[in-house]
């Protein structure tokens, strides 16, 4: 059955759910069966994704694995009379990266989420469904199925983060998990409806009664205008902006982030935050190159706030979610940054800090999931002196802060570095002051982390620590995963970099020619 | 004559009459069996209806049995059978009588086909009052319960309303016209050059009625008071199957009859959608039972529906009938009813089981279900997201095809709205799957569900995600629904 070929990219989104069907009839007071079947499907899914990213041939660049299936007819007055929705999924460069990042980020997420007691195999299920959503919009090259595999991402959210998920007491009010899920749900909708209206009007204008991204890009130079591309870009730039933590539409991300339980934080802010990016390159620069070249210098300001803004909330937050919530919208302003310079530097910058961002999250959230699990506060006015009991997670947290803060030789160094030669390069006078905002934006970064670190682990304990245990070997394998891929794209960031670059590299040739 | 062409209708009204009279002769504890006669009996005819289908007219265009309403017969008996299956453990607990329960779900099916085969106005107007007649019985049916008491009295006094403004509208298109046969009237309608005062008066009237069985915004207000009155298969029945066959009647009547004057009668299709999409979904946002939450949510679809209408025909320079988009709208009208048909179903089944066992309609009734009934609790949760348009459902798919195709003859601007009334729909359904999911547990009774249910239940929840991943099947069939609908000579 070619459906399910190896080599077949749907199978990333086929296991999962097949994972999920097996799920639903295995009985909920077996918890450990549901562990061990999570287990199982998530390494099977982490292999696959090793396998497109492995043998991805980067030499020969643009879309590999490519898979077709009409679905479902449409009739209308095309010119090849009878048209149809089709199932069309390849992989690139930037597709074979971020497929990588979301079976990492999947395998230890089912890792760090094996203590969950509370229904855990609705829990495995739902989580599963978010993921296949995940790979789907990452293989789509339909704009139907691109949108029904971002819609089928955000389904499964409302119910992970209000059932599982933690609310949090601030001195004057209390946030809860049903708030924040409500408000994280429907922002998060409210982005799909501008992509929606985006889709649809696209379709519309393009005449040729197919969402396929490559047809409509055939014609899309003689039937959109430069109106309608501008127009429909900042439509389409707003809707995945909201996904990607755009300011001022981030709100949901910290508070979503912190309410979710440690594995739906791993997987939102390191993958799910990268779909609105990835939407703005596979949707927005591929289909409307001239639209993206009139609103890039409003992104990459937007950008520039997202990094200041954001690095300067979390220097005042006192929970740790708090502290890295915020600390992801800073780090997506990097991203959008990279994608408004519009020049190979800066693309290929912005696709590696999404990667280095989604490994460098995950450990992050799951770390902060372990220091919870042991000592029920995420209060950094609370913890102090971790370190003496907990070392393995005292040097984690360490890693993925120095990764955060970009420290050279870790993988947030070298994709930072990308962005911000990209700056410089792609704008003359302008490029230094937003260079400069985003060096600057680092440095604060390196203030709250380092304080954070200070305080939290390497303070004098007060009160007796002898309770805590260190991470168990399931945790510290985990975890090391993830640091072993920030090390890797850290020393090695060639070998990524090619990767990215054969698939940033079309849509950028594209948006000059255009220009 | 060729009566052959509606035998799937005689055995149909023969089996209302086999149900009335084994109820004579059935002692009390046996009438049970009347459910499994009339499920059975309209599943013979479906066979029937298979069998001997042909394509023909009768009574010089009166009814037209053509691949349409061929098409809405199998779908109509189909989900008669559904409901029948759906209201038995509730009319046997809580109402009682099911002889006339299930003779009269009967009638109205017939009811039903035989308006989407209307080829005439006055025939479509004969239907839909047998259809109204029904339902004004079946609303006020559990006669012991003063709420189903008011409720029927509230739908028929504004149903009798509605019903004279469309018998009014009619004789004024009759009266100035001279017939009243739909494709009669299209070319009348386009040998003119400008249209008399009051032939619009006659369609507007004629269209207000619609808006009025649709309950579309501002003819809603029966509709909350009479979904909440009713025995809940009723409400159920009342949301899905009058809705359907009033929109089934609505494309051959504007796409066969009064497409020549299309930009008169068309912004007044789209303000009423508009309305009835924002005004519906804004108005769910502050209930609290749960009947009365899917009476303004079907109210918000019925909105969609609306808008799928108004942008149903384009006409060229030259007042010729465009066909270029009018497939796409069609099909995607009746993709949209079936799926929120069966989403509908699947809801208030869910519905009905819990109050079998627990007596309670109000969303915090529902509070726990996860844990007291997870199958139920799963299928009405899935509904829910299918009702809001969230992948893998049904409601997904249809909603995007539909929306999609409205888009495509030139009305994005009203997708627009359907797509943030939407948006705002979404609220109160996760609302009520936060109930369903996350609430404390305040009543633990267990809620037990037999296999049978279940069964059912299973059944529409593979509808519900066929229909959201492989709808081309259904796709085809509805295609050659249309094809014959939509001809153009």
């Amino acid at each position: 059955m070619e459906f399910l070929s190896f080599s077949n990219p749907t199978t990333l989104v086929a296991l999962p759910i097949l994972g999920c069907l097996i799920l639903l009839f295995v009985p909920g007071q077996r918890p450990d069966l549901v562990r061990w079947i999570s287990i199982i499907f998530a390494t099977v899914v982490l292999g696959i994704s090793i396998y497109f990213f492995i043998f991805f041939d980067h030499s020969e660049g643009g879309k590999q694995f490519v898979y077709e299936y009409e679905w479902l007819s449409l009739a209308g007055p095309w010119v090849d009379s009878q048209r149809a929705i089709s199932m069309s999924v390849g992989i690139d460069g930037i597709a074979a990266t971020m497929v990588l990042l979301t079976g990492i980020v999947m395998f230890t997420g089912t890792l760090v989420s094996w203590n969950i007691n509370v229904n855990n195999k609705d829990f495995f299920i739902l989580y599963f469904l978010l993921l296949s959503g995940v790979f789907g919009v990452f293989i789509a090259y339909d704009l139907f199925f691109f949108f029904f595999f971002y819609e089928l991402s955000v389904l499964p959210m409302y119910l992970l983060i209000a059932k599982w998920g933690s609310s949090s007491k601030f001195s004057s009010f209390e946030r809860t998990k049903e708030y924040s899920a409500m408000k994280l749900t429907l922002v998060l909708v409210a982005g799909s409806v501008l992509i929606w209206v985006a889709i649809i009007a696209m379709f519309v204008q393009s005449g040729v009664g197919s969402f396929h991204i490559e047809e409509i890009q055939a014609v899309m130079p003689d039937k959109f205008s430069v109106e309608f591309q501008s127009s429909v870009f900042l439509i389409l730039m707003i809707g995945f902006g909201i996904l990607a933590g755009l300011w001022p539409f981030h709100t949901w991300s910290p508070d979503g982030h912190v309410a979710a339980p440690t594995a739906v934080s791993m997987v939102h802010a390191g993958v799910l935050m990268k779909l609105g990016a990835f939407g703005i390159i596979r949707v927005g620069m591929t289909l409307l190159p001239e639209g993206a070249q009139i609103w890039m210098p409003l992104l990459i300001g937007l950008g520039a706030v997202n990094v200041i803004y954001g690095a300067l909330s979390a220097m005042g937050q006192t929970d740790l979610k708090y502290v890295i919530g915020y600390s992801s919208v800073s780090h997506m302003g990097y991203v959008l940054m990279g994608l408004g310079t519009l020049s190979l530097m800066g693309l290929n910058g912005a696709v590696l800090q999404m990667f280095s961002h989604g490994v460098m999250t995950a450990l992050f959230f799951a770390v902060v999931g372990m220091i919870y699990e042991r000592t029920h506060t995420r209060d950094s006015l609370i913890l102090t002196g971790l370190a003496q009991k907990m070392g393995v997670v005292a040097v984690l947290f360490t890693i993925a802060g120095l990764t955060s803060l970009g420290l050279p030789g870790l993988s947030g160094f070298a994709a930072e570095l990308l962005i911000f030669i990209g700056i410089f390069q792609s704008y003359e006078v302008w490029g230094v002051i937003l260079g400069s905002l985003a060096v600057i934006g680092a440095a604060i970064t390196a203030v709250y982390i380092l304080r954070l670190l200070s305080k939290v682990f390497f303070g004098s304990p007060e009160d007796d620590l002898s309770d805590y245990s260190d991470a168990t070997l399931r945790e510290k394998f985990a975890a090391g995963v993830l640091v072993g891929l920030i090390l890797l794209v850290g020393i090695l960031p060639f070998p990524f970099v090619k990767v990215i670059e054969s698939g940033v590299e079309p849509i950028l040739l594209q948006i000059v020619g255009a220009g | 004559m060729n009566f052959h062409l509606i035998y799937p209708e005689f055995l149909l009204t023969g089996l209302a009459f086999l149900v009335l009279t084994l109820d004579f002769f059935l002692p009390e504890d046996r009438k049970f069996l009347l459910s499994w006669v009339s499920s059975l009996g309209m599943a013979l005819v479906i066979v029937f209806a298979l069998l001997l289908y042909q394509q023909g007219d009768l009574y010089q265009g009166l009814l037209i049995i053509d691949g349409y309403a061929g098409f809405f017969r199998i779908f109509f008996l189909a989900i008669g059978i559904v409901i029948t299956l759906m209201s038995r453990d509730f009319v046997q607990s809580n109402i009682g009588n099911p002889g006339e329960y299930y003779a009269i779900l009967i009638f109205t099916v017939l009811a039903s086909i035989s308006l989407a085969s209307s080829g005439e106005l006055l025939t479509a107007y004969v239907s839909l009052e047998v259809l109204s007649f029904g339902l004004y019985v079946l609303v006020a049916y559990d006669r012991y319960n003063p709420g189903s008491n008011e409720a029927g009295v509230k739908f028929i006094l504004l149903g009798a309303f509605s019903s004279a403004l469309i018998l009014y509208g009619l004789s004024q298109t009759y009266g100035l016209i001279g017939t009243t046969r739909l494709d009669e009237i299209a070319v009348l309608l386009s040998s003119v050059e400008d249209v008399s005062i009051g032939m619009l008066l006659g369609l507007v009237l004629i269209l207000a009625g619609i808006a009025f069985k649709l309950a579309a915004v501002p003819f809603h207000m029966w509709a909350p008071d009479v979904y909440e009155g009713a025995p809940i298969p009723i409400t159920a029945w009342l949301s899905v199957c009058s809705k359907i066959a009033i929109v089934a009647f609505a494309i051959r009547f504007f796409t066969t009859g009064i497409f020549p004057v299309v930009n008169d009668w068309q912004p007044i299709l789209m303000v009423l959608a508009v309305l009835t999409m924002v005004g519906g979904n804004l108005l769910a946002l502050v209930q609290k039972n749960m009947k009365r939450l899917l009476a303004y949510s079907s109210i918000g679809h019925a909105g969609y529906l609306l808008m799928g209408l108004a942008a149903l025909v384009a006409v060229t320079d030259e007042g010729m009938f465009n066909t270029d988009f009018s497939h796409l709208v069609s099909n995607g009208l009746i993709f949209h009813m079936i799926a929120y048909g069966v989403t509908n179903f699947a809801i208030f089944y869910c519905l009905i089981l819990v109050y079998n066992s627990t007596g309670r309609d109000d969303i915090q009734g529902l509070a726990g279900l996860s844990s007291r009934q997870p199958m139920v609790a799963l299928v009405m949760v899935c509904s829910l997201f299918s009702l809001a348009g969230l992948p893998v459902f049904a409601g997904f798919t249809s909603k995007f095809y539909l929306f999609n195709a409205v888009a495509s003859q030139g009305y994005l601007l009203m997708v627009g709205v359907a797509i943030v009334a939407s948006l705002i729909s979404l609220y109160y359904y996760l609302t009520v799957a936060r109930y369903l999911y996350i609430e404390k547990v305040l009543d633990e009774s267990i809620i037990s569900v037999s296999v049978g249910s279940k069964c059912i239940l299973g059944v529409l929840l593979i509808f519900m995600v066929v229909g959201g991943i492989f709808p081309s099947p259904l796709m085809d069939l509805i295609q050659t629904a249309t094809d014959s609908v939509l001809k153009v000579e």
